[in-house]
């Protein structure tokens, strides 16, 4: 037990949380700055590989290209907002399908539920933009800078000619990333290569460099000035996010259960009887925080989950041969079961001894995360009510029709009468070809009988059908007039209605559209 | 108040304002807020010298900049005429046909048109270009003076019995109250109404066609079809400008009415005329 203890390989880090609930800042002092030290572990790894993957989605994806013909361009993502067209490798968006988009939001929204009552602010840790341009910055920092102790260091030094061209380079490298971050936005609303060009010899739309600039001083500000202030005072999430957590969500916990009472001098007080628990209080923790908080006061709203802590404590407890673990990813459920058993259900202070064998292991019976405690209603009911809004969109997605037909029924006049006594009435007809290849499509009468029709513009005899060509991915208006001659009306009832039928004979794909027939009541 | 209150709890002097016991604290304004306020002061400074902003005794300053609202909506105007230009040079030089077979030129008529129709039209051929008695319903295949588009060029162009227009469209059916007689009217109406198929007094009716043919078909032709040449309509078909029914026609041979349209060229410029005649035209009603 003494070897274990034995700690004299753990560098005690002189480091105060700014953060604290305790020792938290007026609202009117200037900001203290924050100086997190560099860490390495599994989660930081993996907070790299998210970042890789989600700068790399973001800043390429505009340049990927997408065959669709001739006439429809060959991004695969881009926002047409000057034609009104969202295209997604093969989806096409037109304005009136925007729904699907709007049935991704609700996704999104119960993705988020899902997401954050099983692992809590998962988002804000790995994902959110924020964190993810903070986390760049924070490497193009140390970089240039070195790790905590030079940069404060460094920090607290007066100007000299050092100082400023390291700070310089910093400032001048993270301007060259927020102009990239700006720069790559503009690629998705306009052809990629063709508008970098333009960009470059000046040649763009002045909104394309009104947007860059916007994008670039937020990135800068927010990014490498405001950083963690963004997160705690300008984000609503965190609110929100923590109002979705329950006693089974996972959240970056110090287990004081098995930590408590801390000590920077185990052996001495363990020698002296006293209890000691796993925490050697080297503040690695504190160091390493983004946000600047102390994980050991419990969680707080500051507190993004980025699990650095964790990485930085899992190579502290290597160092003196504890188990892993004293800083973890854990359900309060667990957490209140733990520490049930460590304070004998509230009756005496937290005792280690009774989660810990002398030899410094755990004992067995406390509970540990598992996998199958994701698996409850909850979650099921989230995963339940996102997967079917996922459905309802891929079948909404792969039944919409390409070929549409709209109608609609002149007001004034209703109906005219000609001089041999039919009666015409008027119509705008508006076909919808949504695919990026020219059509003709024929327009058919069904029903109303005896009744003959024509369309300003369109040269056919008049009948009960015509072909009309329709542009690639275009609309196209039609005023279109049916008549019927006087003995048909003589005997109807009300209003008759008959359906528009437009049909591509190529594709086989056909839409129809009821309409109605006025005549005077005089006439019936 | 002489000296400065401290309150307990979070150490910051109060204002001295107290409502119900409860003291307004002096807290400083964040230094941000405070900076903005400045700026926006400074900025409002700018802006009235830049900008038509303090009044005068007559009116306000002008600004450096020579800013005016009335000048921003001219420029509007003027981009959005310039904007239009090449489409209107296209209409005032081609012909209303050449105009209606070129389909981008023939869209922007029709709606130059709809707007100019809705400022000068609507007073006696309604909203929907429907008329009304007395007035052509503008929607039907029935023209007294031609329904292909040259035609309704000329006819908008120089208007129906308009005297001060030369070319202007004229035709005047005598009043036949002076000429037949009561019966002779009555039957001449009845054989009218027979023509297309309208309930009439047969007896009446036989006995009238000779009055028809000896007074009315010298314009309306012997079967009664018109002739546009005098602007005389067909009685045969369904529409009726006066209204049908052996009463209005009697009347409308007795003392006949005159419908008169203004000529618009002089008033609206050949390109708006052509432009009506497109939109006109493409009602459904035309030849």
């Amino acid at each position: 037990m003494t070897a274990l203890l034995d700690q004299t390989d753990v560098e005690t880090l002189d480091a105060t949380a700014v953060n604290a609930a305790t020792r938290r800042q007026p609202l009117y002092a200037p900001r203290k700055k924050i100086f997190p030290k560099a860490v390495s572990g599994s989660f930081r790894r993996f907070k790299w590989l998210v970042m890789l993957v989600t700068l790399g989605i973001y800043y390429l994806t505009p340049w990927l290209r997408w065959d669709r013909g001739p006439y429809a361009p060959d991004q695969a993502v881009l926002v047409d907002l000057a034609n009104r067209r969202f295209y997604f490798f093969f989806i096409e968006i037109w304005p009136q399908e925007f729904f699907i988009v709007a049935g991704l939001l609700v996704m999104a929204g119960f993705g988020l539920f899902l997401v954050t009552s099983t692992v809590g602010r998962a988002w804000c840790g790995y994902t959110c933009p924020q964190t993810v341009w903070v986390d760049l910055f924070l490497a193009v920092e140390r970089f240039f800078e070195g790790d905590r102790n030079a940069r404060i260091r460094l920090d607290q030094a007066p100007m000299s000619a050092r100082k400023l061209s390291l700070r310089v380079a910093k400032h001048a490298t993270w301007l060259v990333i927020a102009v990239a971050t700006g720069g790559a936005w503009i690629f998705y609303f306009a052809d990629a290569p063709a508008l970098v060009r333009d960009f470059a010899t000046g040649e763009a739309a002045p909104v394309a460099y009104i947007t860059v600039a916007v994008l670039t001083a937020t990135t800068y500000v927010f990014g490498g000035l405001m950083r963690e202030q963004v997160c705690t005072y300008m984000c609503p999430w965190p609110r929100i996010q923590a109002a979705m957590l329950d006693e089974s969500s996972l959240t970056v916990t110090y287990n004081d259960w098995r930590g408590e009472p801390r000590s920077r001098h185990a052996k001495k007080a363990a020698a002296a009887g006293q209890p000691v628990g796993d925490c050697v209080d080297c503040n690695a923790c504190v160091a390493v925080c983004p946000m600047g908080i102390d994980i050991r006061e419990g969680q707080q709203l500051e507190c993004i989950t980025c699990a650095l802590c964790i990485d930085a404590c899992d190579s502290v407890m290597d160092k003196i041969g504890r188990e892993r673990g004293l800083i973890s990813y854990a359900t309060l459920a667990d957490y209140n079961a733990n520490m049930a058993v460590a304070t004998a259900g509230g009756a005496t202070a937290i005792d280690p001894a009774r989660v810990r064998a002398n030899d410094g292991r755990l004992l067995p019976g406390l509970a540990h995360f598992h996998l199958k405690k994701l698996f409850r209603p909850r979650t099921f009911v989230y995963f339940a009510v996102w997967s079917l809004v996922g459905v309802g969109l891929l079948y909404a997605l792969l039944t919409r029709d390409r070929l549409e037909v709209n109608v609609l029924h002149d007001r004034n006049p209703q109906y005219v009468l000609l001089s041999d006594g039919s009666i015409r009435n008027g119509y705008t007809v508006k076909l919808l070809n949504k695919i990026p290849e020219p059509r003709t499509l024929v327009v058919t009468l069904e029903g109303l009988e005896g009744a003959t029709m024509s369309a300003l513009g369109v040269e056919a005899e008049e009948g009960r059908s015509f072909s009309v060509a329709v542009e690639p991915d275009r609309l196209k208006t039609l005023k279109v007039y049916v008549r019927q001659p006087a003995e048909a009306i003589a005997g109807a009832g009300a209003a008759e209605s008959f359906r528009f039928v437009v049909a591509d004979k190529s594709s086989f794909e056909t839409d129809s559209y009821v309409a109605s027939f006025e005549a005077p009541e005089s006439r019936r | 108040m002489s000296e400065k209150e401290i309150d307990d709890v979070s150490g910051v002097a109060t204002t001295g304002h107290e409502w119900d016991g409860i003291k307004e604290l002096n807290n400083p304004l964040p230094r941000w807020w405070v900076w903005t306020f400045y700026a926006t002061i400074i900025w409002a400074l700018g802006y009235t010298i830049a900008y038509p902003a303090w009044p005068m005794i007559s009116s306000a300053t002008r600004g450096v900049l020579g800013y005016s609202s009335r000048g921003d909506i001219r420029a509007a105007l003027d981009a959005a005429e310039a904007a239009k230009g090449d489409y209107v040079a296209a209409v005032s030089q081609k012909s209303v046909s050449e105009i209606l077979a070129d389909d981008k030129l023939r869209e922007f008529a029709t709606a130059a048109g709809a707007a100019a129709f809705k400022v000068n039209c609507v007073q006696c051929h309604g909203s929907g270009a429907t008329g009304s008695p007395g007035y052509p319903n503008l929607n039907d295949d029935e023209w007294l003076w031609g329904g292909k588009p040259e035609d309704i060029y000329k006819t908008i162009s120089h208007g129906v019995r308009f005297a001060a227009d030369d070319a202007t469209r004229i035709s005047e059916m005598p009043a036949f109250g002076a000429i037949l007689d009561t019966a002779q009217i009555r039957q001449a109406a009845a054989h009218v109404a027979s023509l297309s198929g309208t309930p009439s007094n047969a007896e009446a009716a036989a006995a009238g066609a000779a009055v028809f043919a000896a007074n009315c078909a010298s314009c309306h032709g012997a079967d009664g079809k018109g002739n546009r040449e005098f602007g005389a309509p067909n009685l045969t078909d369904a529409i009726w400008l006066y209204g049908s029914g052996e009463a209005a026609i009697a009347a409308q041979i007795r003392a006949p009415h005159h419908g008169v349209m203004p000529a618009w060229t002089a008033r609206l410029g050949d390109t708006a005329v052509k432009e009506l005649a497109v939109y006109v035209y493409s009602l459904g009603g035309g030849e």
